[in-house]
């Protein structure tokens, strides 16, 4: 099946000219099928939001990147002009930013705003605008009363909603969530992942879903990618990934988060800090962290890419010495 | 630690059995919003009973706006309740207390903030940020202000404490900076520490290390702790108790376990499906049925606060506010559900 998104060694770096480039996102290769939920997990840093600001065209200098492609139904994003970006962005790609629920403008009736949006790309009929944002709302489960309100008169979690109608009216086929709802509440968290994931299924949508909560990632995704200092070490489909995290870091980050219930018992977060991205650990560089570090080798060896089964691949050197197929 | 915590000011057991570290009556705190002649009261805190008992740590659970914090910032004094009284290790505080009363009560309770990013002063040095409760509060000599706080960020893990004591805030990570915060609460030498969602702004590997931190300090400096948060599975990590708010009410309070193990409170239930748990079944949020947004609290409704999303409401609830329902010993539950 000819993926609907397709990023290939992808390589970003910051920097400006006549300074030393710091690359942020190392030879990044994910795909995102129709339909499908992608997760990308990471820490802070990680570069997982600009591997998301380069794959929908948004990438801004400082921000460049030095190579790899992104593919959009075959069409090169990254070599679009401005225009043409214009033109995909809403329509085709759409993203939905952490702080997301303060993008609205605060002076403008959110009714105007969505009318705008449609109107630049040639829904020029208004009462079938109006029309098609009113469903929207419906969708995403605000009263239709709000519809002529300013964002202020709207909750964070209605605001937030609004803005993912927002991003949803004109029928995308790619939608990049950024932490979508780290700013909400859980139950308001819970109710859009919920409205999201019915969505989903009625426009047949990709999602590209980041987060830094990976308990949430394996629950609503289909398949997850685990980001480390800018690079993906494991992808797995999302249950695979829970039962049987190949990458210690995977591990280390599955057992930062407390378990809802069961006995009480100590669990140990992730020792020392993620690395410095100027001046990178020889070999892995996850190896100064790792609990599980093969000393001699993790430190000083680039560590090769293991797959265990179709669409399950991890990075790592201990990985490589178990039963599984180095490619 | 040469400064293990022998309190000469902890009040002696009566005889009905030791006396907590903190009780809390009636507490109501209501902000007035608006213009003149348009004004409306925000009913933020609602008569909440609550009692602590020494060592213990309580987890105060609830969406924004619940309360929660209003709840840390009255107890603390930082806000001044609008009715209800405040009792600290047996000793009531008056709603209008004098400055020395309160500087008294400053140094048996304290507070560690949300965010470690606004909460720590820009322009001083972790030095003058973590000596500064010890000046003005304990009673620690000049010349000993040195020692005292090489040691408290010993104790909260900023070690060697020489590389830190020059630096300013931007100089550190976000969990350094939570760091500071706590040795500048403990500095206090408090009985009492509540923490405002002290993890929420952190980095998901640094978390699990200050909630570590946090247990730690309250084990070694017999410390009880109030942790606020809106995060089920870490107040169920970290608490022996926990109390579930909802519109500025306690709606359910009981030991951890219980608490979570068999939720009574219709709204309990709904907050711990809500929470992200990998280790259940998949299409588990298909199931999932949250009903309306948070309450206004400008408005309040005679019944209970809950009634409006709840699957299980009667219209019993929307007369009068539910009474306690004690459902074990040290369990009780806000619910006509339980008669």
């Amino acid at each position: 099946m000819a993926e609907l998104l397709e990023i290939s060694g992808l390589t970003i770096g910051y920097g400006w000219k006549g300074r030393p480039m710091v690359t942020v996102v190392r030879d990044v290769d994910l795909a995102l099928g129709a339909g499908e939920v992608l997760g990308v997990a990471g820490e802070s840093g990680c570069g997982k939001t600009t591997l998301a600001l380069a794959a929908s065209g948004l990438l801004d200098p400082p921000g460049q990147v030095l190579s790899g492609s992104v593919r959009f139904q075959g069409k090169d994003v990254l070599s679009l002009s401005p225009k043409e970006l214009r033109g995909l962005h809403l329509s085709e790609i759409s993203m939905v930013f952490q702080a997301s629920m303060n993008v609205l403008n605060p002076v403008m009736r959110i009714r105007d705003q969505f009318l705008d949006a449609m109107k630049y790309h040639g829904v020029s009929d208004r009462a079938e605008a109006e029309a098609r944002a009113r469903e929207m709302f419906d969708l995403v489960r605000i009263p239709q009363r709000f519809f002529g309100a300013y964002p202020h008169q709207l909750s964070g979690g209605m605001r937030q909603r609004a803005v993912i109608a927002l991003a949803l009216v004109l029928h995308p086929k790619v939608l990049f969530l950024d932490e979508p709802t780290t700013a909400l509440d859980v139950v308001v968290q819970r109710s859009i992942l919920q409205m999201l994931n019915d969505l989903r299924r009625q426009l047949d949508f990709g999602v590209m879903f980041i987060t830094h909560d990976l308990s949430l990632l394996v629950e609503i995704a289909d398949r997850v990618a685990i980001m480390y200092a800018g690079a993906v070490v494991e992808e797995a489909p999302a249950r695979e990934l829970y039962e049987k995290p190949r990458h210690p870091y995977t591990e280390a980050l599955m057992k930062a988060f407390p378990p809802l219930g069961g006995e009480r018992r100590r669990l140990e977060g992730i020792a020392g800090q993620p690395p410095d991205l100027r001046h990178l650990p020889s070999g892995c560089s996850f190896a100064p962290r790792c609990p599980k570090v093969i000393a001699g080798t993790c430190e000083t060896i680039e560590p090769p890419v293991v797959e265990w089964s179709q669409g399950h691949r991890a990075v790592c050197h201990l990985c490589s010495q178990e039963e599984a197929r180095v490619v | 630690m040469s400064r293990t915590l022998g309190r000469p000011d902890l009040p002696d057991d009566t005889e009905q059995g030791p006396v907590p570290v903190l009780d809390v009556r009636g507490l109501t705190k209501e902000y007035k919003v608006g213009r003149l002649g348009r004004q409306k009261v925000v009913h933020a805190l609602t008569s909440v009973d609550l009692t602590l008992e020494r060592g213990q740590v309580l987890g105060l659970v609830g969406e924004s706006g619940s309360g929660k914090t209003t709840f840390a910032r009255t107890v603390t004094y930082l806000e001044r309740p609008t009715a209800g009284e405040v009792i600290l290790l047996g000793r009531s505080l008056p709603l209008r207390p004098t400055q020395r009363r309160l500087r008294e009560q400053r140094s048996q309770v304290q507070m560690i903030f949300q965010d470690p990013y606004t909460s720590l002063d820009p322009l001083r040095t972790v030095r003058y940020t973590v000596s500064r409760p010890l000046r003005s509060l304990g009673e620690v000599p000049r010349r000993a202000l040195h020692e005292a706080v090489e040691e408290l960020l010993q104790m909260v893990g900023l070690v060697p404490p020489g590389e830190f004591l020059r630096r300013y805030p931007y100089q550190l990570s976000g969990g350094q900076r939570q760091r500071v915060g706590i040795a500048r609460a403990l500095a206090a030498h408090p009985a009492l520490l509540l923490a405002d969602e002290p993890t929420s702004m952190l980095d998901v590997s640094i978390r699990l290390t200050i909630m570590n931190l946090l247990l730690d300090l309250q084990r070694s400096q017999s410390l009880s702790l109030v942790f606020v948060t809106h995060d089920l599975a870490g107040a169920s990590y970290m608490s022996d108790q926990i109390a579930i708010m909802y519109a500025g009410h306690l709606m359910e309070v009981g030991p951890a376990s219980e608490v979570m193990g068999d939720p009574r409170h219709p709204y309990t239930q709904l907050l711990q499906q809500a929470a992200p748990d990998p280790g259940s079944d998949v299409g588990r949020a298909d199931r999932f049925e949250a009903r309306g947004d948070p309450p206004d609290l400008t408005v309040v409704p005679p019944g209970c606060p809950f009634a409006p999303r709840c699957p299980q409401a009667r219209s019993e609830c929307q007369e009068a506010l539910p009474q306690w329902r004690q459902v074990g010993p040290s369990h009780r539950v806000r619910c006509v559900l339980y008669g």
